[in-house]
């Protein structure tokens, strides 16, 4: 049943001997030890779950791991290179776009997403993205004007 | 000048509470300045002794610590859910000591570490809590001042201090820091009496806005919560649950998930659960568990629950009588009805509830998301049938509280599987199971008769409340014929019901301000006017008034077809006053808050930034049981599971928000977490009217039940 699945996760060539069909939610935190990856309601009503796979937001909650297998995932602990916070995280400590926080690991990948594929998003293009990702403490004003600041750096460090 | 007593008692009391022998207390804190303080009045106390049941540390129950290397440390049984006490406190803490805030640590809900506390609700915590922990650290600078005087020969008069190093006013190189005065020291002091509050002008800190400072944890992934913490040869759980509340086990077959390779399967009485290293594999078993039930269910739903609670058996309180009511029948000209509606929500934190347990020998360690860390420690030492020091809460951050995370059965189930399996185990809720574990805002009805004379006057008052819960049903006008009767006590809910961020008052002022609005509309009045021609309190009026600003409101009498609402109360000692613009699709029913205005007077404000952004949390979070939330039942059979079919506000209700919070530092500061959230029901129903001329008498406002209601129109 198990089988070594490769990917690339947070820059790391990684292989594991897996049962395939484990969710990558549960193998990223189970089996990597990456508790950043919040379970929120597990059937993707809420985001808490997001990592990036190949560049793109998804729903770590209902994909099996082995679609990630020879994929590049990056998860909220890989967003920091050399000690540096990515321009999105820092946008989000700037505005202070958090309460409790636990909305938040998914709401910084589910933007980091975003902004790859569009990286001047206006402020309906940001709602429209981040709509699928729910915060019960109400951060969402202070999360949109953090996108927004971010946007405007990663573009500027390009 | 103050003397400095060494108290050298032998015996905490609190170490009862903690279990912490006090040899093992300095052992683990080290030397340094403790200061212990009473945040209760005595009375309080005793009350709260007799409602729980326990004798309480009559000493203190939370303290202070300078230690050696000069930082400070706060030990306090509050949580951190996202309200930023861990900011505001420190604020306060570093202003008190002249110490450079980043040196102020918080050390929060640690049942090992941190003395006894009463649990994190009803916006205590800057309210009650923070004027002791001012005094406190004014003791402790007193006695660093006199230290810092010994040390450098020099009277304290002499002394000035900043970012907690001592200088001599008359020369600046001899100076000592904190850190060295306390250095191979230990001295206690105990505080009693009451706190007097002191000039807030001096303060470098407090009325200063902070960012949260457990955000670098929290955008980089590291807080812990209390799913995640990691320890070796920890097993996932999942427990079987009954499809509805009423519902007894008749029979279990557990043969097919005991096939399951990896699968570990308990039983003890009702209690059955799986358990595995995978989490996936957990959720696999369970549902092969065939179980078979018996019924005995309440006939109700969420249509039928209003008449239940009109109906049921209930004690009648008069909270409030001033004049006669007849009277005020008499003399007023013309007499309002009404009946208003407000159903079950949710309390839907995205962190659903979770526990780690661990057992190493007869030690019980829970890491439990938990509003009340000293509750879940004698809940776990009663079930567990343990002695109280043995049983050790921590509470890592809180992913949303709001009055849910009060309860602990996932803890216990946490323990009790701990136990029989002889290894650490992690109890982490499904969504669904949080819907239905939840302890639900209980559905409430609230009846108003109101009059008033020719001139708009308001002549009577006679508001009963039938199952919110009292607070908030006060009549904040000036009514000389008065009466507020609350009904509570029968058995109407078929599921928990317990404290909702606010509790009662988003229901009670939701009546209430919808009452004043249709009567001014029946004086043909603006309801901004009508509301300042009927009060009295000068605080309120301020308020409206900086609200009405703010907003740039203009008078009309409503229905004016412009969407704007309005709506006051008070809350936790807090005043607030909304204002909000909506626009009513008439085709579809459907609500887009435009704009919301809230003016808030909550005396002085410690941390403005955190205050506005827990405002502007209120506002969002409260559109959500205006406008859409609300369990759906039959009987004990909650039919909402996950977001799908209970909807909370997302990115594109978010309205454009104003905030203004009242400049009054010279009082004393009140509760900022709950207030701005309990007008949103009656500033938004208030605005679909001015919209449409629809007035909705309940709540949430669904499009269905406002395209009803135009209907009516
Ligand atoms: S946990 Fe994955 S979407 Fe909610
Ligand atoms: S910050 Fe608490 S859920 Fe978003």
């Amino acid at each position: 049943m198990e089988e070594t699945i490769r990917f690339e996760l947070n820059g790391k060539k990684t292989q594991m001997l897996l049962d395939p069909n484990l969710t990558l939610l549960w193998v990223l935190r189970n089996e990597f030890g990456l508790t950043g990856t919040k379970y929120g309601c597990g059937m993707g009503f809420c985001g808490a779950c997001t990592v990036l796979l190949e560049q793109e937001a998804v729903r770590s909650c209902t994909l099996p791991v082995s679609d990630a297998a020879n994929k590049k995932i990056v998860t909220i602990e890989g967003l920091v290179l050399n000690g540096n916070l990515h321009p999105v995280q820092k946008a989000f400590m700037e505005h202070d776009a958090l309460q409790c926080g636990y909305c938040t690991p998914g709401m910084i990948m589910n933007a980091v997403g975003l902004l790859l594929k569009n990286p001047e998003p206006s402020q309906q293009d940001i709602i429209k993205g981040m709509e699928g990702n729910l915060c019960r403490c109400g951060a969402h004003v202070r999360i949109t004007k953090a996108i927004q600041t971010a946007g405007k750096e990663m573009k500027g460090g390009k | 000048m103050k003397k400095i007593i060494t108290n050298e008692k032998e015996s905490l009391t609190s170490q009862e509470r903690t279990g912490m022998k006090r040899r093992d207390f300095f052992k683990l804190l080290g030397g340094g300045i403790f200061i212990f303080f009473q945040p209760r009045d005595t009375f309080k106390l005793l009350e709260l002794q007799a409602q729980q049941g326990r004798s309480l540390p009559t000493e203190f129950n939370a303290f202070l610590q300078i230690a050696e290397d000069g930082s400070v440390n706060c030990y306090t049984g509050k949580i951190e859910m996202g309200q930023g006490a861990i900011t505001s406190l420190a604020q306060i803490m570093a202003d008190e000591l002249e110490v450079p805030f980043e040196n102020v640590k918080m050390v929060m809900g640690d049942t090992d570490l941190c003395p006894w506390d009463g649990g994190t609700n009803g916006s205590q915590t800057t309210r009650s809590f923070s004027p002791h922990m001012r005094v406190a650290a004014a003791e402790a600078k007193t006695i660093l001042m006199q230290l810092g005087s010994d040390y450098l020969h020099v009277p304290v008069s002499q002394l000035e201090v900043k970012d907690g190093i001592i200088t001599d006013i008359k020369n600046n190189k001899s100076k000592v820091s904190y850190g060295e005065l306390t250095k191979g020291k230990r001295i206690e002091k105990h505080l009693d009496g009451k706190p007097e509050l002191k000039d807030y002008i001096k303060f470098k800190y407090v009325g200063k806005p902070y960012l949260h400072q457990d955000s670098r944890l929290k955008v980089t992934g590291e807080a812990k919560f209390s799913a995640d913490i990691q320890l070796p040869g920890l097993l996932h759980a999942r427990l079987l649950r009954p499809p509805s509340h009423g519902a007894k086990l008749v029979t279990a077959d557990l043969s097919e998930a005991e096939k399951i390779k990896g699968i570990q399967v308990v039983r003890d009485g009702d209690l059955i659960a799986v358990l595995s290293d995978d989490r996936d594999k957990v959720d696999q078993a369970i549902v092969k568990v065939k179980a078979g039930y018996s019924f005995d269910e309440t006939e109700v739903d969420d249509k039928t629950i209003f008449d239940r609670i009109l109906k049921a058996n209930s004690e009648t309180n008069v909270i409030k009588s001033n004049g006669d009511l007849e009277t005020g029948r008499k003399i007023s000209d013309s007499v309002t009805e009404s009946e208003f509606h407000n159903s079950y929500v949710a309390h839907a934190t995205i962190e659903p509830h979770a526990a780690t347990a661990m057992i190493e020998g007869d030690k019980i360690t829970v890491w439990v998301s938990t509003q009340q860390p000293f509750r879940a420690q004698e809940t776990i030492a009663r079930e567990m049938n343990v002695p109280l020091e043995k049983v050790r809460i921590k509470t890592p951050f809180l992913g949303g509280g709001f009055g849910g995370k009060s309860a602990h059965k996932q803890a216990v189930e946490a323990v009790k599987l701990a136990k029989i399996t002889g290894r650490p185990v992690v109890v982490a809720w499904t969504r669904q199971e949080e819907f239905f574990y939840d302890t639900f805002r209980p559905a409430a009805v609230v009846k108003i008769t109101s009059g008033m004379d020719k001139s708009g006057k308001i002549t009577l008052w006679d508001y009963n409340t039938y199952y919110a819960g009292a607070r908030g049903s006060d009549t904040i006008y000036d009514v000389p014929n008065a009466r507020t009767t609350n009904y509570s006590g029968g058995s109407v809910h078929p599921f928990g019901t317990g404290a909702w961020r606010a509790p009662g008052n988003n229901t009670n002022t939701f009546a209430r301000e919808s009452q004043i609005n249709i009567m001014a509309s029946k004086a043909g009045m603006d309801p901004l006017e009508f509301r300042l021609m009927n009060l009295k309190d000068e605080k309120m009026i301020a308020v409206l008034k900086a609200a009405a600003d703010k907003f740039g409101y203009t008078p009309a009498r409503n229905p004016s077809g412009r969407g704007y609402g309005i709506a006051c109360g008070t809350d936790v000692g807090t005043l607030v006053a909304h204002i909000a613009e909506v626009k009513v699709d008439k085709i579809t029913g459907h609500v887009q808050v435009i704009r919301v205005v809230c003016a808030q007077d909550m005396g002085l404000c410690v941390n403005p930034q955190g205050t506005t952004i827990q405002m502007e949390g209120c506002i969002t979070m409260g559109m959500g049981y205006a406008l859409t939330e609300e369990i759906q039942f039959q009987g004990g059979d909650i039919k909402n599971h996950s977001f799908d079919t209970y909807e909370i506000p997302r990115f594109s209700w978010v309205p454009k928000i104003d905030t203004v919070i009242m400049d009054r530092k010279d009082q004393a500061p009140q509760g900022g977490g709950e207030p701005t959230i309990i007008c949103m029901g009656a500033v938004i129903a208030n605005a679909v009217y001015d919209a449409t001329g629809a007035r909705l008498y309940q709540l949430p406002m669904t499009p269905e039940r406002i395209l009803t209601a135009m209907k009516k129109t």
